[in-house]
């Protein structure tokens, strides 16, 4: 009877249900279960491979030495901040001694010099990435819309981005630096060389993307809109903003994930070769170094460098999703 | 009445790699104030480019359009078209589409509340306010094009232009919106030239139907005056004896007189003049 009734209620075939209901686990568990298979097969590849290369430095590091290094880099990092705290204190009380012997006695205050930790480098470089982006997305956006609109304009610039675009980073570098240092001169400086060198370096190396979708992206721009602003009649500036603007949100939000990915990778390279602060240097410092920690640090840095590439990536399509009206194109 | 459109002696001629094509010869069309006009031909004729030629989004080769007695040379408001594909802006909610308009139209004659209460009266007259707050990709194809007259309606044109408005509609809500087009120019009695593949639609709408010959070199091959008292009732005229001649007329006109020979074959032809009227 009970069955006959549970029968009843689940409708035809239970059997049905009940695979419905497998299918639904199996998908989830899916989504979660194939990237950690796929993450337990690289470990296993990576450890495997890792020691059979020996090199100069002792074996390459396999996951258990980046594990050690994550948590050696993050102590370095708070001994050096309670050396800088310490620093402060008896400097503080060095002052205050001085004064309370000697009331005139003008108090000296000097900064703390240490050495730039692994995530103070972190921060550095991330600052300066997001900078550099910034600065080349408030240029190339203006100008490629400018570039969409204006055939001519079209062809009087294009050979100059075909030309300048598939430059190394590497090539602008030691311009770019000559040309800070002889042009940035300030007795007192807001931001440090090296910081303009880098920032610099990664406009011109990621502005080319962005510049070339958002024309694409205007150019592209469906002709209906464009009749419907002209039968309005909207002056040039509201067809910009009202119209051409939004038409191309998509497009231009393909040119900055481009772009923002580009100018990751161009920022360490530039870090490494100019010693500009950064995770670029922090790199090129310890392959310098050669000590037995040095590949295990290098390689946590690469995880680092990988990792911090996927999140900017991830906070840019966060950013297209909240801003785009075309939520087809935000999907990855 | 007065002629307040003028469409005189208009030649397009398209430059194209394979050379010049002439799409229209000596198209030539009086309008009156408050004249419904139909324009039906085979697609491809060139109905679109007349239309585009009165908004000014073409320039004609030869003749021009006089508006007024003023001869218009650039597209304006006062022409307001609406689109086959609505055409409204996909980042807009209607009620932000229809504001677009008429913050353009009306920006030192209205005052926000004015503005306000006649963009909310326009989207009552397509029966959408309740969509006012929903984006294009969030309601359906009629509602969309019920928003681009309503868009068209709120700049208040001297002269409406409507190219294939409900062409890509199913044949229920088509007749809906013919229905609610009917109502509103009841109410308005605005100027509206048309474009339509619909016999149909041509006959019940329109105060006369403008049906142009085939392509190359187009032109005006017959127009058909219409007759019939409003308000209009697609049932009752069912029956009605000149209604069904005027119909006729039309298909005559476009299966015999002007019959695409290679897209329509003849056995057709004859079958739809009882049964079908579309045309394209
Ligand atoms: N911009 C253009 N360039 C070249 N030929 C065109 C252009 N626009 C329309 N035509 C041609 O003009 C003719 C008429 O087109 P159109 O007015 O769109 O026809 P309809 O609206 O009646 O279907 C077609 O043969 C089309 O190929
Ligand atoms: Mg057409």
């Amino acid at each position: 009877m009970t069955a006959l009734m549970s029968k009843k209620i689940v409708g035809i075939a239970p059997m049905n249900r009940n695979k419905m209901i497998m299918s639904f686990i199996a998908e989830k568990t899916q989504a979660l279960i194939l990237p950690l298979v796929g993450i337990c097969c690289f470990m296993l590849l990576w450890s495997f491979t890792a020691s059979s290369i020996d090199t100069s430095l002792g074996k390459f590091p396999g996951p258990s030495a980046v594990a050690t290094q994550v948590v050696n880099l993050i102590d370095e990092h708070n001994a050096e901040r309670n050396k800088e705290d310490a620093f402060y204190i008896r400097q503080d009380q060095r002052n205050e001694m001085r004064q309370a012997k000697d009331p005139s006695y003008q108090a000296k205050v000097r900064a703390y010099t240490g050495k730039e930790t692994f995530l103070d480098q972190i921060v550095t470089s991330v600052v300066t990435v997001l900078s550099g982006f910034l600065l080349a997305a408030v240029i190339a956006i203006p100008l490629g819309i400018a570039i969409g609109l204006s055939k001519n304009l079209n062809t009087a610039i294009n050979p100059i981005i075909q030309i300048f675009k598939p430059v190394s980073p590497l090539a602008w570098l030691p311009l770019v630096t000559m040309v800070v240092s002889a042009v940035y001169v300030s007795p007192e400086p807001m931001f440090a060389k090296s910081f303009i060198t880098s920032l610099i370096t990664v406009t011109l190396c990621s502005i080319w993307p962005m510049v070339i979708n958002t024309s694409f992206g205007v150019v592209s721009m469906n002709q209906d809109w464009v009749n419907v602003s002209q039968v309005l009649s909207l002056p040039k500036l509201v067809h910009i903003q009202k119209i051409v603007l939004p038409a191309s949100i998509p497009a231009i939000f393909t040119g900055m994930r481009m772009s923002l990915g580009i100018a990751w990778m161009v920022l360490i390279a530039a870090e490494m070769l100019a010693q500009n602060p950064g995770l670029g240097k922090f790199v090129w410092d310890e392959f310098q170094n050669g000590s037995s920690q040095s590949l295990s640090r290098i390689m946590t840095a690469v995880f680092v460098i990988g990792l911090i590439g996927y999140l900017l990536d991830l906070a840019m399509l966060q950013l297209q999703r909240a801003l785009s009206w075309d939520k087809s194109s935000a999907q990855r | 009445m007065s002629i307040i459109l003028d469409i005189s002696k208009v030649d397009m001629v398209f430059p194209t790699p394979k050379g010049d094509f002439t799409a229209l010869k000596g198209v030539d069309l009086q309008i009156k104030k408050g004249e419904f006009i139909s324009l039906i031909g085979h697609s491809g004729c060139g109905k679109s480019t007349v239309l585009n030629i009165v908004a000014c989004i073409h320039k004609a080769t030869m003749g021009g359009v006089i508006l007024n007695n003023k001869e218009v040379t650039e597209p304006g408001p006062e022409r307001a078209v609406v689109f086959q594909n609505h055409s409204l802006l996909p980042w807009l909610t209607a009620y932000q589409n229809i504001e677009l308009a008429v913050k353009q139209v009306f920006k030192n004659k209205m005052s926000k509340t004015e503005m306000k209460e006649w963009i909310e009266h326009n989207l009552r007259l397509v029966h959408m306010d309740h969509a006012r707050d929903k984006r294009p990709d969030e309601i359906s194809g009629g509602m969309k094009q019920r928003i681009g007259i309503a868009r068209a309606l709120a700049m208040k044109p001297e002269i409406l232009l409507m190219d294939e408005p409900f062409g890509a509609l199913d044949a229920l809500t088509r007749a809906h919106m013919q229905d609610s087009l009917m109502e509103i120019q009841q109410k308005l009695n605005n100027t509206v030239i048309m474009i339509t593949h619909d016999v149909d639609e041509a006959v019940l709408l329109s105060d006369r139907i403008v049906m142009m010959t085939n392509g190359p070199a187009a032109t005006i091959g017959e127009i058909l005056d219409v007759n019939l008292p409003h308000p209009r009732n697609r049932l009752a005229l069912a029956e009605d004896v000149e209604y069904n001649r005027l119909r006729s007329a039309v298909l005559t006109f476009l299966y015999e007189k002007q019959r695409k020979v290679e897209v329509i074959p003849k056995v057709e032809a004859t079958e739809s003049k009882q049964k079908t009227s579309d045309v394209a």
